[in-house]
């Protein structure tokens, strides 16, 4: 495998300052635009059919908890997030579309579930909830599920760029006792099978989603430890920066792919 | 509290079959499983669902610790009269939880 995509090596006849700064991420991705597909496009018809059905999708049961939650006044403000940002279904669109976002403070790309917990924080005065907890996903997949069928769309800008790129060279980077990269299966061989089970692209376009396996929603942060444990590498603790950088480049990598949260996969 | 999603269509011709889904938040623990020190995790599950229309019983699920959590649970029944669909799911510790929907047959 060549060491940069065949579009960047067919595009060196522009010149290369160009190149180092801005053209490795504007053409980045190994698959042509126009073949990518969604994780959906590899389930079979009955997992699809469970995802198109919202009395069907498990996740939809979290959506009605994270609802709940958006109208639940908590903290020592007693603030719901419906006081400040009203009804979700008008303020919360399309946002999980766009996110991982840089943060204001702190200068550092945040998930939606880092997001809601900045929130609670700074305008509740209340508790973060845990990650990966029943509460986060739910409130996550309540924001998720505004967005549905909006395109993808992270900042590409001067905030985003150096994340991105170390996004980007997480995503090609061997790692692990089995000395993988995630380029290896998810731009090179998606569409092969792995252990019987079709390996999909690798877009994030349904977090939080209702895994089958898992019997229960998870975020993208719950998907990547399984890929690092399946390539043996040492899984970062919840939250980690090198999971939102990674999902911020997965995102970058999705644009203007449709949202489908929540989803289900097997 | 447990979640449920009931889809019924809100009005049906007599006469006419019409499909009922349900959908249950429920962890449905087999009792089989341990945790990471070992312990088995005790059985958690719906052993029974019932749904009535009318006061008239016309569906009945015993389920088993083989079935996965948030048990979707689909049948077919025929519109008859307009009234009232009550769907009841009983289990483990105590558990209980019902839902009711109204339909309109003409």
């Amino acid at each position: 495998m060549s060491l940069w995509p065949r579009s960047f090596v067919l595009s060196c006849g522009v010149p290369l300052f160009g190149a180092v700064v801005s053209v490795s991420l504007a053409i980045g991705g190994e698959i042509p635009l126009s073949e990518r597909m969604s994780g959906y496009d590899f389930m079979s018809r009955g997992t699809q059919a469970m995802q198109d059905d919202d009395s069907a999708n498990p996740a939809m049961l979290s959506v009605l908890d994270g609802e709940a939650l958006w109208n639940a006044a908590d903290g020592a403000t007693s603030k719901s997030c419906a006081d400040c940002h009203g009804d979700a279904r008008l303020s919360m669109k399309g946002v999980a579309a766009r996110y991982p976002a840089i943060d204001r403070a702190g200068s550092r790309p945040v998930d939606i579930a880092t997001r809601v917990n900045i929130c609670r924080a700074e305008q509740q005065k209340a508790n973060p909830l845990p990650l990966e907890g029943k509460k986060l996903l739910a409130i996550s997949s309540y924001i998720g599920l505004q967005s549905r069928g909006m395109p993808i769309g992270v900042a590409i800008d001067e905030g985003t760029r150096p994340f991105l790129q170390s996004g980007r060279e997480m995503f090609f980077q061997r790692q692990g006792q089995l000395n993988l990269s995630c380029a290896q299966c998810h731009d090179d061989n998606w569409g092969q099978k792995l252990s019987g089970a079709p390996i999909p692209q690798g877009h994030p376009t349904g977090y939080p989603l209702y895994r089958l396996e898992w019997q229960s929603l998870g975020s993208i942060q719950r998907r990547l430890r399984n890929c690092l444990i399946g390539m043996r590498a040492e899984p970062y603790p919840y939250g980690a920066q090198e999971y939102v950088v990674l999902e911020l480049y997965l995102m970058w990598r999705a644009r203007g792919m449709k949202m489908e949260s929540p989803a289900v996969r097997p | 509290m447990a979640r449920a999603l009931i889809n019924v269509p809100a009005s049906a011709k007599r006469g006419e079959v019409m499909e009922i889904k349900t959908l249950i938040s429920h962890p449905m623990e087999p009792g089989y499983r341990t945790n990471s020190t070992g312990e088995i995790l005790p059985r958690d599950t719906i052993n029974l669902f019932v749904c009535t229309y009318n006061g008239e019983e016309i569906f009945r699920a015993e389920l088993s610790p083989a079935i996965a959590a948030n048990p979707f649970i689909a049948f077919s029944t025929v519109a008859t009269a307009s009234g009232k669909l009550e769907f009841k799911w009983t289990g483990d510790n105590g558990f209980s939880a019902t839902e009711s929907v109204a339909i309109t047959v003409e």
